[in-house]
């Protein structure tokens, strides 16, 4: 039965979802010309939630509610960023959704309900549980890209999400379906226990690979990447922002969870399927990348060259594997934050800044954002010192460790190639002549200000200072 | 006598067969009424399956819920798309056939379901653990399975904001009552009193209206 301990274990989950409630409450009663607070009390209330994540944070791993909940330092670690970068989002889309009449307040209910599904899901104990925690999310971003009404290419994309999404979630619960019928039992740590007796071992990679389609959607590895580039195109670019980061974390945290806590005895199965979706996704994200002329939709394809690389990490199967792919979601949440806030901070009314050719020039006319941009582009392509290189620095070193030179081989040859459409966009800004009509200094609060260069500041700093959150993730992982 | 096993046995796959089949029929059928017809078979073979398993409850609730609230509505939003008073009419003796092969079907099923279920009982008696199904699920669910039955709540509240935020639209122009205003008119706003003569004095102006 459950008690009260079980709710204190949940604290930061209940706070949120009764936070969320009143903010949509108070959305509901206010009158328009006070709504700008909720802005402001939206970032407070997750700030808060961070808060007590950290403070509540046991120094042993806890369950909650029959083993459905774990709350151990992984998911404090992932619940902390994936709060941090929902913050920095909201920070970011203010200007942009009152320059648009988009200021509603859905908009941050939703992403906070997103953020609740998050946390879940990086805490699940309980098949059920991750799917759950799942839909939570999926369902709240389906319904983000499409709350631009007005905007068709909005509504198809989020049709678009909506049909693969529901398709992906569909065979996620085949797989579950079937590792249930092999094992008999849907709690993770029973189901890592029950692997290795089960009476039908086929079934078990049967169900494996139909769960391994439904990780590699979410994270939009190849090929089941096809919704990646319409979706991060199609939606608002606060809400691309957001699927870019924060979702990011939490498919890293469903991969974690689903093979290494519960299926961690097929690792001889996982391995080569997920080295082979590691290559595809590298090959296809930096390739097709090339020749995209719109910058979300580049970013989109560098998405899915990044999960590639993230991937290579789980491929370890080990505790360094885990920390380094952990280590590379965390570093690509806060890469791509900036990327795309820069692109905010430059929309302005009736110009997206969407295209590269916006960005030409932008040097002449906002060297500040202009260098921001570059640290971020930089960092995406894994130039050292930024926070990027050593990112991938790991992840490579996971893969030559589980033997696979070859992985490694291929993710380096195709970060170089990488190096070509990333340091495109730096020549854009720096090299060529501005035209009118692009991209200027469109004067966004102070506060987004501040953030941004924070933020991009902050590559650089865990660029050359990684020591400390490296050390955290690798502690979560039981290492030294 | 036929063993109640291998009865049991047969059922079940010709309730999957039919299950998989009608899916099919559901994304290729070029009719709508025809691919809604095949979904409500669908449902229905399903519950079917999930009755052989003695899952009564769930069966029941896909039945009462899918079968009888939501493939009705969406029967009757499929056919009122083209509102056509003539081609309705028609459409009741078009769809007929269909309707009376999936009835058909869903009756063999049924038989079969009851043919399994009088065997049994007879073979194995009551339900061993004593607790029916029903029970047994809402004894879980508000136990073992409290979490995530909150959270499939949390879902459905997602579910209900993007719906209004997706479909809310206040339109320009509207008429609607405003009861607030409607209850705090005072009656010298609407009504103005005033005084004439009774009769028109002969050869004088006819009155003028009075301004609104």
């Amino acid at each position: 039965m459950p008690t009260f301990n079980d709710i204190l274990v949940l604290l930061p989950e209940f706070y949120l979802v009764a936070a969320a409630c009143v903010l949509l409450l108070a959305d509901a009663f206010m009158k328009p010309e006070q709504r700008w607070s909720l802005h402001w009390l939206s970032i407070v209330v997750l700030l808060m939630a961070g808060f007590l994540v950290i403070a509540g944070q046991p120094d042993v791993t806890v369950t909650a509610f029959g083993d459905m909940f774990i709350r151990d330092q992984t998911s404090e670690i992932l619940k902390v960023f994936a709060l941090l970068c929902t913050v920095l989002v909201f920070i970011y889309a203010r200007p942009y959704l009152l320059d648009r009449k988009q200021f509603v307040g859905e908009f941050y209910t939703l992403m906070i309900f997103a953020t609740i599904g998050v946390m879940l899901l990086v805490s699940a104990g309980n098949l059920v549980m991750i799917y759950l925690g799942l839909e939570l999310l999926t369902l709240s971003s389906y319904a983000l890209v499409a709350l631009n009404r007005d905007s068709p290419l909005s509504s198809e994309s989020a049709i678009k999400y909506f049909v693969l999404g529901a398709l992906s979630s569909g065979m996620l619960l085949y797989g579950m379906s079937m590792v249930y019928g092999a094992t008999g039992t849907l709690d993770l740590a029973q189901l890592h226990a029950a692997v290795p007796q089960s009476a039908m071992p086929h079934l078990l990679v049967f169900g494996l690979i139909f769960m391994l389609v439904g990780i590699a959607f979410k994270l939009g590895a190849a090929p089941f990447h096809m919704w990646i580039p319409d979706v991060y195109q199609g939606a608002s670019t606060p809400v691309t922002t957001f699927i870019a980061s924060t979702s990011k974390l939490a498919a890293f945290g469903m991969a974690w969870r689903l093979l290494e806590t519960g299926l961690g005895d097929l690792s001889q199965h996982w391995q080569p399927m997920l080295a082979v979706i590691a290559v595809l996704s590298m090959a296809i994200g930096n390739l097709v990348a090339i020749v995209q002329t719109n910058l979300k939709r580049m970013l989109a394809y560098s998405t899915i060259s990044h999960m590639g690389y993230l991937l290579m990490g789980l491929v370890n199967a080990g505790p360094e594997g885990y920390s380094a792919a952990m280590f590379y979601a965390i570093s690509y949440a806060l890469m791509s934050t900036v990327a795309f806030g820069v692109i905010l901070a430059l929309a302005r009314a009736g110009f997206e800044c969407e295209e590269i050719a916006d960005l030409k020039g932008l040097n002449q006319r906002s060297p500040w954002f202009a260098a921001l941009m570059a640290l971020a582009m930089f960092s995406l392509a894994g130039v050292p010192p930024l926070f990027g290189f050593y990112a991938k620095y790991l992840v490579l070193q996971a893969a030559i460790d589980a033997h696979m030179l070859w992985l490694a081989l291929a993710g380096a040859v195709f970060a170089i190639i990488g190096l070509y459409y990333y340091l495109h966009v730096v020549k854009v800004m720096y090299f060529d002549k501005a035209e009118e009509g692009g991209a200027d200094q469109s004067a966004p609060d102070m506060s987004m200000r501040v953030v941004l260069s924070l933020n991009a500041l902050a590559l650089l700093v865990l660029g050359v200072y990684w020591g400390p959150l490296l050390g955290w993730c690798r502690h979560s992982f039981g290492l030294g | 006598m036929i063993d109640p096993n291998l009865l049991q046995l047969v059922c079940f796959y010709v309730f999957g067969a039919v299950t998989v089949a009608a899916a099919l029929a559901v994304i290729t059928l070029r009719n709508s009424v025809h691919a809604v017809l095949a979904l409500v078979l669908t449902f229905f073979s399903t519950a079917c399956i999930w009755m052989l398993a003695e899952a009564e409850f769930l069966a029941i609730a896909l039945i009462v819920v899918y079968v009888g609230a939501v493939m009705v509505l969406f029967l009757f939003v499929v056919m009122m798309l083209d509102i056509d008073q003539e081609k309705l009419r028609e459409g009741f003796v078009k769809f007929l056939p269909v309707g009376l092969v999936v009835a058909v079907v869903m009756l063999v099923e049924m038989l079969g379901l009851i043919g399994v279920r009088v065997m049994h009982a007879q073979t194995m008696g009551a339900n061993p653990a004593g607790d029916s199904n029903t029970a047994w699920l809402g004894k879980a669910l508000y136990t073992q399975y409290l979490l995530p039955f909150e959270i499939a709540a949390l879902i459905l509240t997602v579910g209900v904001i993007a719906a209004v935020a997706l479909t809310l639209r206040q339109r320009t122009g509207s008429k609607r009552q405003l009861a607030s205003e409607q209850v705090a008119v005072n009656p010298r706003d609407r009504v103005r009193v005033v005084k004439m003569a009774a009769e028109r004095p002969a050869g004088a102006a006819p009155a003028q209206e009075p301004q609104p």
